[in-house]
């Protein structure tokens, strides 16, 4: 159980590396997760440098891009909107350990569920957008959590590896809402829908920029609320209620879940739809309160794979991903004209190795031992 | 019965010295200053109750483990293991308790593993044969091409020792070998071993069962919480009490005297089930016994004959194919694990961590597995985290669980600790019966006489308890009746009482787990 | 629609998969399972490419890839051996690693312009097969014939040599092997690499033989993940993966010519009169993935074999039988 890990004998001293055997105190997670960030960035910077750019104006571009003026904060929230749904969505599955790599399919069935009821038209344009919006809203999360169903049910039934069926209905996913865009319901031969109808937009701030001047151009829409709303129910949900419990069980030990009289088969599919659910109002929620259209490209920007990321760094607390999600939405923001382009998805994938090396911190220490006169030379 | 002592050895330089060995691991200090001496063609037996460290100290004889101090002398000259390898080299061998064997691989394929011959192709064939050779030369004849899965556990571990002989080993390190061989068994184990003392070879023998060390050991090292009590002391001149002494350090009862067995209804009802394993094959085969209200009763074995199979029947964690298993006469096979619970049944897992408990989940969330269901843990769906603390904390108090809070991750407490909130948590539904599989496997004496007693104040509260183990002395001495399984089968039952379990009862359990059925025993005439 | 030109491209195409899939498989075997399979390969296409560019030779470009992928490898193998960190979100990681960097450091590569490719040959008795010769044996890149070779080599080393044996009790049962002084972490991290390098190898062979150039993320548009699939359907045997490998790449390649001819099979091509039907075929391949993911995941369950029981657990000395 205990490595030891020489080092020469120049310092005197020895680095020992063993488990914890205590809980470590309660800021120490928080202080390792900001010094994985911190190493990724620094990393990131690296690499930039690399490849001909100037990481200083680079991050320094970000900064302000994202979080300089209240204007360019509310740019950062739209973009974190879909984060945070889709964060919650990957939260909610990993929680049981089951690996949801499909949010970004779960989000575009989402969205094309929602323009479905526009675009079909399943309700005519004229309806009052308190009739429209609800009825989006559950179309989208019942598209998606068919999406997150399949995978599940076939997990469920024939162990198959949720990984690569979520993977491969992303892509499927794709293809099918470009059959609709390119084939069906294409305007004017360009690759996108028909603009939706205003009666379909989810309100936004500065649509009240007439009575609180304040609030003009500040496209922050109701998106932001479902997805804070969906954060404290979650929040509930897996701490405070029975279902709850029953899906942290089955993720810590499946087989105590099983003794304890826990179905594990019918959570699986539960649970997967649940989080295709969450997804599915993420794209609903991109696709009414910003893009009011039906596009592919806008839609799978890679908000399914920020957002495990975030829920891994926000260790899947729902509460905590609406803060990461804000810090990842500033990243998309300025990152779009970061060159070289590949940066933000790179710094997002050395931020998600940094955390999970740094995860070994939790659970062993490092101590310096002093070489003592009876110990003897170890190789 | 008694192994002859070689004189000659004594004035030559020991085969194996070990001095002052200290071994730490985080939180335990597993060998502290330990001596161990063994010379030429003796069997050394190293006693010491569980966590003592006597598998710790031969873990680093063989080389599995780096000494944090202490020296060791092979044949007088010093060593440092750096690897298994480097302890092979030397002579040195060690069969572990638990099988360091690849199941899906042949006898050969395993023997062969990690030696640097053949150099690069494989011809099976020849290797087959060699090997089968050396078996019969050891008297440990097995089938070179069976796969380990297909052996019998006794066979498997004479897998483990030709590897080690095949490597030329004249060290055996032989670690808890009884543990998986019913008593005529362990008798053909020693009868091997001295074989091979005759052969040449030196055997250390490991074991917290006295009575073993004390039949088969020339001289016998005693530790005790890390520390050695005793070094190379001639087994011919303690007693078995003075060895308990110095394993223990006080008065070891022997036997539990508990009061006169008053049995009630018949609660759990096993009629003939059939059942199969993991691996489809038949585990249990028209298996029946039953437990009545107000009594222990055990069910002894050697392991692999169907035990972890009965118990998950009874639990409903696997089908039964025939026949069902009635809880007070409501089926409970078959159904799932909820029914169980629901209708009072507890069970206390041979596995753990593994099985019965979440380990990254706190104390609080591993008490309320079984009553989260209903009030006042829950209500209408949601949790109430109040009660539920109030009830782990109560719970801590009763079972004397030691924790800094009870918020804490179970991964973190000691097998002891983690045993007591397991035993809370099932007690504590005030079940009318348990199942109790291997319940102090791996425990020190405290914790153990711990469990036992929890065991029988519920016998005493009128709950029928269904003890599986694989230690005779405790299903001896703990059971009011005590089946036999054998393959899947019940061999016989006895009646155990009260009484200090004798050598004539003991005689005939074990000729049971080897599969002769209690008639027969009856007829051929030996006294029970 | 010429059948036998849609093998012989299936044959090319599938070797990219084949390298993946048994570089994936030696990884498992070991016991670690690297999800980044799909990041390794872009960054064997990206630097492949871009290294072909610089030096002007192919076969540098394709040694360079297979070993920067390896290299790159080595940090999840860091991870979730010595770390002993999750190895699901770990391989996530890598793939998202290998893209990133892949992207950024290849940027710029796709208006590079021309590029010599890996040499494409025929060989001459065996082209003449009827039927057979052309798809295996004519004009084929020499990546593909390499391929031919990996497949028995890769079998025989698993199943018949010295090697092959320590390394399947590596991923079967770790703590044998590590009490026979076999060094466990070591072997993980030499295969780890192993598969790196040939998943970057396949990466290589995409950008510089089957379709040549560097088109960013989509370069490999999921073959990687295609690939992880296909250890489960070939349950770790070299063999089964190359039948599953050159299947996918067969079908990947009819998808694209079942759309150009006016007529199919007599009738008028639906496909040919409706290009938005083009979208369904799209999806083939990955509800191909599904259902051969399916196949092989019942057909474990009912053999009760399936994965090297040690994959994706780490090796923690100490812990021993239970």
């Amino acid at each position: 159980m205990t490595k030891s890990i020489s080092r020469p004998r120049w310092t005197g001293y020895r680095i020992k590396i063993e488990p914890r055997l205590d809980q470590p105190p309660g800021w120490y997670p928080a202080a390792v997760s900001v010094g994985a960030i911190a190493f990724a960035l620094i990393l990131g910077g690296i690499l930039i440098a690399i490849a001909g750019g100037d990481p200083f104006l680079s991050y320094a571009h970000i900064a302000r891009a994202s979080f300089g003026e209240i204007g360019v904060f509310s740019d950062t929230i739209v973009k974190a909107t879909p984060i945070i749904l889709a964060a919650l969505a990957c939260s909610v599955a990993f929680r049981m350990k089951l690996w949801n790599i499909g949010a970004e399919g779960q989000f575009i069935m989402g969205a094309f569920g929602a323009s479905a009821i526009v675009l079909t038209p399943i309700l005519p344009p004229e309806t009052t957008p308190w009739l429209f919006i609800p009825v989006m809203a559950m179309a989208g999360m019942a598209a998606g959590a068919v999406w997150g169903f399949i995978p599940g049910y076939l997990k469920a039934k024939y162990n198959v590896n949720e990984i690569i069926s979520t993977l491969m209905l992303n892509y499927i996913a794709i293809a099918w809402v470009n059959y609709w865009i390119f084939g069906v319901w294409t305007e004017g031969g360009f690759q996108m829908s028909a603009k939706f109808p205003e009666t379909t937009w989810l309100p936004r701030l500065s649509d009240y920029a007439s009575t609180i001047p304040i609030l003009r151009g500040l496209t922050t829409h109701l998106g932001l609320l479902l997805g804070i709303v969906a954060a404290v129910a979650l929040w509930f949900v897996v701490f405070r209620s029975r279902w709850g419990y029953e899906i942290r069980l089955i993720g810590d030990n499946p087989r105590a879940a099983q003794y304890a009289g826990i179905n594990i088969a019918r959570n699986t599919v539960l649970v997967m739809a649940l989080s295709g659910a969450l997804a599915g109002l993420g794209g609903m929620s991109e696709v009414t309160g910003v893009i009011h259209r039906l596009q592919t490209a806008p839609l799978a920007a890679g908000y399914g794979f920020t957002g495990i990321i975030v829920a891994w760094l926000a260790k899947l607390n729902p509460l905590v991903i609406i803060l990461v999600s804000i810090l990842f939405g500033a990243l998309i923001l300025a990152g779009r004209e970061i060159q070289p382009s590949g940066v933000p998805k790179m710094i997002q994938g050395i931020i998600l190795v940094s955390l999970i090396a740094s995860d070994f911190l939790l659970r062993y220490r490092v101590r310096f031992v002093r070489d003592s006169a009876d110990t003897d030379a170890e190789e | 019965m008694t192994a002859t002592l070689n004189t000659t050895s004594e004035t030559m330089p020991p085969m194996v010295e070990m001095r002052g060995i200290v071994k730490r691991f985080p939180g335990v200090l597993a060998n502290d200053h330990v001596d161990f001496e063994l010379r030429a063609g003796e069997i050394h037996g190293l006693l010491g109750e569980n966590g003592a460290g006597k598998s710790t100290l031969m873990n680093v004889l063989a080389g599995l483990y780096k000494q944090d101090a202490g020296t060791i002398k092979v044949n007088g000259n010093p060593v440092i293991f750096s690897s298994p390898r480097d302890a092979i080299k030397a002579g040195i061998g060690m069969v572990h308790q638990h099988f360091m064997l690849v199941p899906s691989q042949t006898v050969t394929e395993n023997v062969l593993l990690g030696l640097d011959e053949p150099r690069f192709f494989m011809r099976l064939s020849e290797y087959d044969s060699r090997i089968a050779e050396l078996g019969r030369k050891f008297g440990l004849s097995v089938d070179p091409r069976a796969k380990i899965w297909q052996l019998s556990v006794g066979e498997q571990q004479r897998v483990e020792l030709l590897k080690m002989l095949y490597r030329g080993a004249n060290v055996l390190i032989m670690d808890e070998p009884t543990a998986v061989l019913a008593p005529q068994e362990i008798e053909g184990l020693f009868n091997t071993l001295r074989a091979m003392v005759a052969q040449g070879k030196s055997v250390i023998f490991i074991s917290h069962k006295l009575n073993e060390v004390a039949a088969i050991a020339d001289r016998v090292t005693v530790l005790r919480r890390g520390k050695g009590t005793a070094s190379g002391v001639p087994s011919r001149g303690v007693t078995r009490q003075e060895l308990a002494q110095l394993m223990v350090g006080r008065e070891v009862v022997f036997f539990v005297a508990k009061k006169p067995c008053k049995p009630g209804d018949v609660v759990l009802d096993v009629k003939a089930i059939h059942a199969e394993n993991d691996k489809g094959l038949p585990a249990l085969r028209g298996l029946s016994l039953n437990v009545r209200a107000g009594e222990i009763v055990g069910v002894a074995g050697v392991a692999g004959n169907g035990q972890n199979e009965l118990s998950q029947v009874i639990t409903g964690l696997r089908k039964c194919r025939q026949g069902e298993v009635m809880l007070n006469g409501d089926k409970v096979s078959n159904r799932d694990t909820l029914f169980g619970i629901q209708h009072g049944m507890a069970y206390i897992p041979e596995d753990r961590t593994h099985v019965g408990s979440a380990p990254n989940l706190s104390v609080t969330d591993n008490v309320i597995m079984k009553n989260y269901r209903k009030s006042p843990i829950s209500k209408g769906g949601m949790l109430d985290m109040p009660a539920a603390t109030k009830f782990a904390n109560e719970l801590k108090q009763a079972y004397d669980i030691i924790v800094p809070t009870v918020n804490t991750p179970v991964r973190l407490l000691s097998g002891g600790n983690l045993q007591r909130v397991i035993l809370a948590r099932e007690i504590s539904g005030q079940p009318n019966f348990m199942v109790a599989v291997q319940p102090t496997r791996g425990l020190d004496v405290g914790a153990i006489e711990g469990v036992h007693r929890l065991l029988l104040a519920q016998r005493e509260a009128g709950a029928a308890v269904l003890l599986i183990s694989e230690e005779l002395e405790e299903l001896l001495s703990l059971s009011d009746r005590v089946y036999v399984i054998y393959e899947g089968k019940i061999m016989g039952e006895i009646q155990v009482g009260g009484a200090e379990p004798n050598e004539g009862l003991v005689e005939v359990v074990g000729l049971m787990m080897t599969g002769t059925p209690l008639e027969q025993i009856r007829k051929e005439g030996v006294a029970a | 629609m010429d059948f036998i030109i849609i093998l012989q491209a299936g044959v090319a195409s599938g070797t990219v998969l084949l390298f993946a899939t048994l570089g994936e498989i030696f990884s498992e075997r070991s016991g670690v399972l690297n999800l980044g399979v799909e990041g390794m390969m872009l960054i064997g296409a990206m630097t492949g490419f871009s290294v072909t560019i610089a030096t002007g030779n192919p076969w540098i470009g394709v040694l360079v890839a297979m070993l920067f992928a390896g290299l790159i490898s080595q940090i999840h193998a860091f991870i979730v051996i010595t770390l002993q960190a999750d190895q699901v979100v770990s391989g996530l990681a890598l793939t998202f690693l290998g893209a990133g960097i892949s992207v950024v450091l290849g940027e710029g590569l796709s208006k590079a312009g021309t590029v010599s490719l890996m040499p494409n040959f025929s060989i001459p008795l065996l082209s003449q097969i009827p039927a057979l010769g052309p798809i295996f044996f004519k004009d084929q890149s020499v990546l593909v014939y390499v391929g031919y070779l990996m497949i028995p080599l890769a079998w025989y080393y698993i199943n018949r040599t010295r090697g092959g044996l320590h390394l399947r009790a590596v991923g079967e049962y770790p703590a044998a092997a590590d009490a026979l002084g076999i060094n466990v972490f070591r072997m993980r991290y030499l295969y780890v690499f192993v598969g790196g390098m040939l998943a970057g190898l396949g990466g290589a062979a995409i950008s510089l033989a089957v379709s040549p150039g560097w088109f960013s993320e989509l370069t490999t548009g999921g073959q990687g993940w295609i690939a992880v699939g296909l250890v489960i359907f070939a349950q770790w045997d070299p063999v089964r993966a190359a039948v599953g490998s050159y299947a996918f790449g067969a079908l990947r390649r009819l998808i694209l010519d079942i759309q150009g001819p006016t007529i199919l099979f007599g009738l008028a091509n639906p496909f040919y009169y409706n290009p938005y039907w083009g979208f369904f075929l799209q999806m083939i391949p990955y509800a191909f993935t599904i259902i051969v993911l399916v196949v092989g995941s019942r057909e474990a369950m009912r053999k009760r074999l399936g994965a090297p029981a040690a994959l994706g657990t780490p090796y923690i000395r100490g812990e021993r039988g239970l």
